[in-house]
C-alpha cells in the first residue's frame, strides 16, 4: 500500500515534543517564545525550517536578515553578482567594505554575525532550468526577490511543480507588490501574468530607480509571510496580491483567484517543463538621428 | 497546600529574572499534558507577580502563589 508523501507545508507542521533550547537561545528568542502564536513549539519550527532566498539584493537583504534574526535554521542565498557601490542605497546585507566581494559571501558573513547558530548556504550561481529543481529539494519555502522576470517565472514554475510555498515580491520607484503562492491551493504568479513581458516593455533596471526604503518595507513583509507559513498562523497572501504605494502610504489588496487555464498550475497545464527565458535589461538600442 | 501531592513537574528558577522566569515556565508547560500541574520556584517579588499574571493571560489556571521564606516563592500552575 503506498502512502502519500506529506507536502512541504505539512512537514513544517510536524509535531514537536522536545524543547531543548540552550540558555543563549532562550534569551535570543524570548520575545518570540512569549507570543501565544509562537511559544517554544513555534520557535522550534522556525529553527527547523529551511528557506531559499533568491537574490541577495534589495528584497533579499531584509528577508534574509529577518529570517536569520528569527532563527530559521537553514538559509540558502542565491546570487551570482558582486557588491557594487550602487547597491548600498538599499541592499543592507552589504557594506562599503564589501564592495567587490561576491554578494553571497558578503551576505553569509552578515547573517552569521547576526545569528551564528544558523546554517547559511551561499549559492554563487544563476538559477536555471537545469539546477533549480535539485536546489529546491533542500528547502521548505522560497523567498523570491530577484530583479528580473525570467527568474521570477522560473522560480514560480519550479515551485508549483515541486509544491514549494513561495513569497513573490517586486519593487519599483515608490511601489511594491507581494503575493504568497501555495501551489495548487491558490493562484500562482502565472495566474496573474501568464507570460513574461516582452523586452522593452519595462524601463531598464538602472533607468527606473527605486526608493531604497521600499526594499525594506516589502522585504520585511516577505519575511513576515514566510514566518507565518512556518508557524501555520494567521492568513497569508494566498489569493491576495497586495499593492503598496508609498507616496500616499496606501495598501491595496487585490483578490486573485486561481486561473483554471493557468499554463502551469491548472489541472491541465500547458507548461510542463521549465523555461530559461532570456534575461534582457530592456536597454533600448540607440536610434540614429541625422545631424542637422 | 492541598495540591502539593499532585505536582507533576517542578521547575527551580532561583537566580533567574523576568522575563525569563515566565519564558522558562512557559517552555516547561508547553510539553506537559493539559491538566498537569507545574510548580515553579522563584526568588524575587517581580517574578512572583508577573509569572502568575502571564500564565493566567495564557489561559492556564494558577492554583496558588505562596511565599516560602524571606525571598523564595512557589507558584502552582495547572496547564489548560
Amino acid at each position: 500500500m503506498s502512502t502519500q508523501q506529506p507536502s512541504k507545508l505539512e512537514r513544517l507542521q510536524a509535531p514537536i515534543t522536545v524543547l531543548d533550547f540552550s540558555e543563549e537561545e532562550i534569551r535570543r528568542y524570548s520575545r518570540h517564545i512569549v507570543l501565544p502564536e509562537v511559544g517554544g513549539i513555534g520557535q522550534k519550527r522556525i529553527n527547523r525550517a529551511a528557506v531559499l532566498v533568491v537574490g541577495a539584493g534589495g528584497l533579499g537583504s531584509p528577508v534574509a536578515l529577518y529570517l536569520a534574526a528569527a532563527g530559521v535554521g537553514k538559509i540558502g542565498i542565491v546570487d551570482n553578482d558582486i557588491v557594487d557601490t550602487s547597491n548600498l542605497q538599499r541592499q543592507i546585507l552589504h557594506t562599503t567594505a564589501a564592495v567587490g566581494r561576491k554578494k553571497v559571501e558578503s551576505a553569509r558573513d552578515t547573517l552569521l554575525a547576526l545569528n551564528p547558530n544558523l546554517e547559511i548556504v551561499p549559492l554563487d550561481l544563476r538559477l536555471n532550468a537545469s539546477n533549480i529543481i535539485d536546489i529546491l529539494s533542500d528547502y521548505d519555502v522560497v523567498a523570491e526577490g530577484s530583479d528580473n522576470f525570467p527568474t521570477k517565472f522560473l522560480v514560480n514554475d519550479a515551485c508549483v511543480m515541486t509544491g514549494t510555498p513561495l513569497s513573490m515580491a517586486g519593487i519599483f520607484r515608490f511601489s511594491g507588490q507581494i503575493l504568497t503562492v501555495i501551489p495548487r491551493q491558490g493562484p500562482c504568479y502565472r495566474c496573474l501574468i501568464p507570460q513574461p513581458p516582452p523586452p522593452g516593455a519595462i524601463p531598464s533596471c538602472q533607468e527606473a530607480g527605486v526608493l531604497g526604503a521600499m526594499a525594506g518595507a516589502v522585504g520585511v513583509m516577505q519575511a513576515t509571510e514566510i514566518l507565518k507559513l512556518i508557524l501555520g498562523k494567521g492568513q497569508v497572501l494566498n489569493g491576495r496580491f497586495l499593492l503598496f504605494e508609498a507616496l500616499q502610504m496606501r495598501f491595496e489588496p487585490i483578490e486573485v483567484k486561481r486561473n483554471p487555464e493557468c499554463p502551469v498550475c491548472s489541472d491541465s497545464p500547458t507548461i510542463t517543463e521549465l523555461i530559461d527565458y532570456e534575461i534582457a535589461c530592456a536597454v533600448q538600442p540607440p536610434t540614429a538621428l541625422p545631424v542637422t | 497546600m492541598a495540591h502539593e501531592s499532585s505536582v507533576d513537574k517542578e521547575l527551580n528558577l532561583q537566580g533567574e529574572v523576568c522575563p525569563y522566569t515566565f519564558v522558562k515556565s512557559k517552555l516547561a508547560l508547553e510539553v506537559m499534558q493539559p491538566g498537569q500541574v507545574l510548580r515553579v520556584i522563584v526568588d524575587n517579588d517581580e517574578s512572583a507577580s508577573n509569572v502568575p499574571r502571564s500564565m493566567q493571560n495564557e489561559g492556564h489556571g494558577v492554583l496558588g502563589v505562596e511565599k516560602l521564606n524571606d525571598k523564595d516563592w512557589q507558584i502552582i500552575v495547572q496547564k489548560a
